[in-house]
């Protein structure tokens, strides 16, 4: 069977819990195709980098599967019918990750961290490799 | 010829090659927010110095993360 990363994002006013159940939808119908899900990871609601359907946010939800392609195809037919999901992607991989995603690792580190934005500009050490940016804008 | 030159610039070598360099991944917007310019373009490679072959890597990277609103595609 092959592997997949699936991340989906769900509307931004449902709950959490009914992101779970839309979850559970999605993993049901892979596994009744005779899949099943390595890993699920919910990212929390994010800010979009742009509107989708005229929401600023999103759940967002990874899923890490190893399925056949016909349970893919089902699933995505169903996100694709599914008025809560926004969007989603599918992509084939040569391994699935390891523990958590570099997202979730990311918020514990930020969460640790008492405040943000000591350093306004990102991290010193990166202006020299930034030069003008006018020449390409 | 860079003696004779007044500001030699060292050659950088690629930030994804070599030994424990970052993984090229859609989901890390943190690194891929390096390779962006402020106005969400992808920023060239004879800028950042990354490789041919990584830079194809990258570029597809940022596209993906675009995809699943995680980079933006312009900034107004």
């Amino acid at each position: 069977m092959a592997l997949y990363e699936h991340v989906f994002l769900a509307r931004q006013d449902i709950s959490a819990s009914q992101v779970e159940s839309i979850t559970a939808d999605f993993s049901k119908v892979i596994e009744e195709n005779g899949g099943k899900i390595a890993k699920n990871e919910y990212w929390g609601l994010k800010n979009l980098a742009y509107k989708i359907k005229k929401n600023r946010k999103g759940h967002y939800v990874l899923l890490n599967i190893d399925a056949p392609h016909a349970a893919i195809a089902e699933m995505e037919r169903q996100a694709r019918l599914h008025e809560d999901v926004m969007r989603f992607m599918t992509i084939r991989v040569e391994e699935l990750e390891e523990g958590q995603s570099i997202v979730l690792r990311s918020k514990a580190d930020r969460d640790r961290r008492p405040a943000r934005g000591e350093r306004p500009g990102g991290p010193r050490g990166e202006r020299s490799e930034r030069p003008a940016r006018k020449e390409f804008n | 010829m860079a003696a004779r030159r007044p500001f030699f610039r060292r050659r950088k070598t690629c930030p994804f090659s070599g030994e424990n360099s970052p993984k090229i991944d859609y989901k890390d917007v943190k690194l891929l927010q390096k390779y962006v310019s402020e106005r969400g373009k992808i920023v060239p490679s004879r800028i950042t110095a990354v490789s041919a072959k990584k830079q194809r890597e990258l570029a597809k990277a940022i596209k993906r993360a675009r995809n699943v609103a995680l980079l933006p595609f312009i900034v107004q």
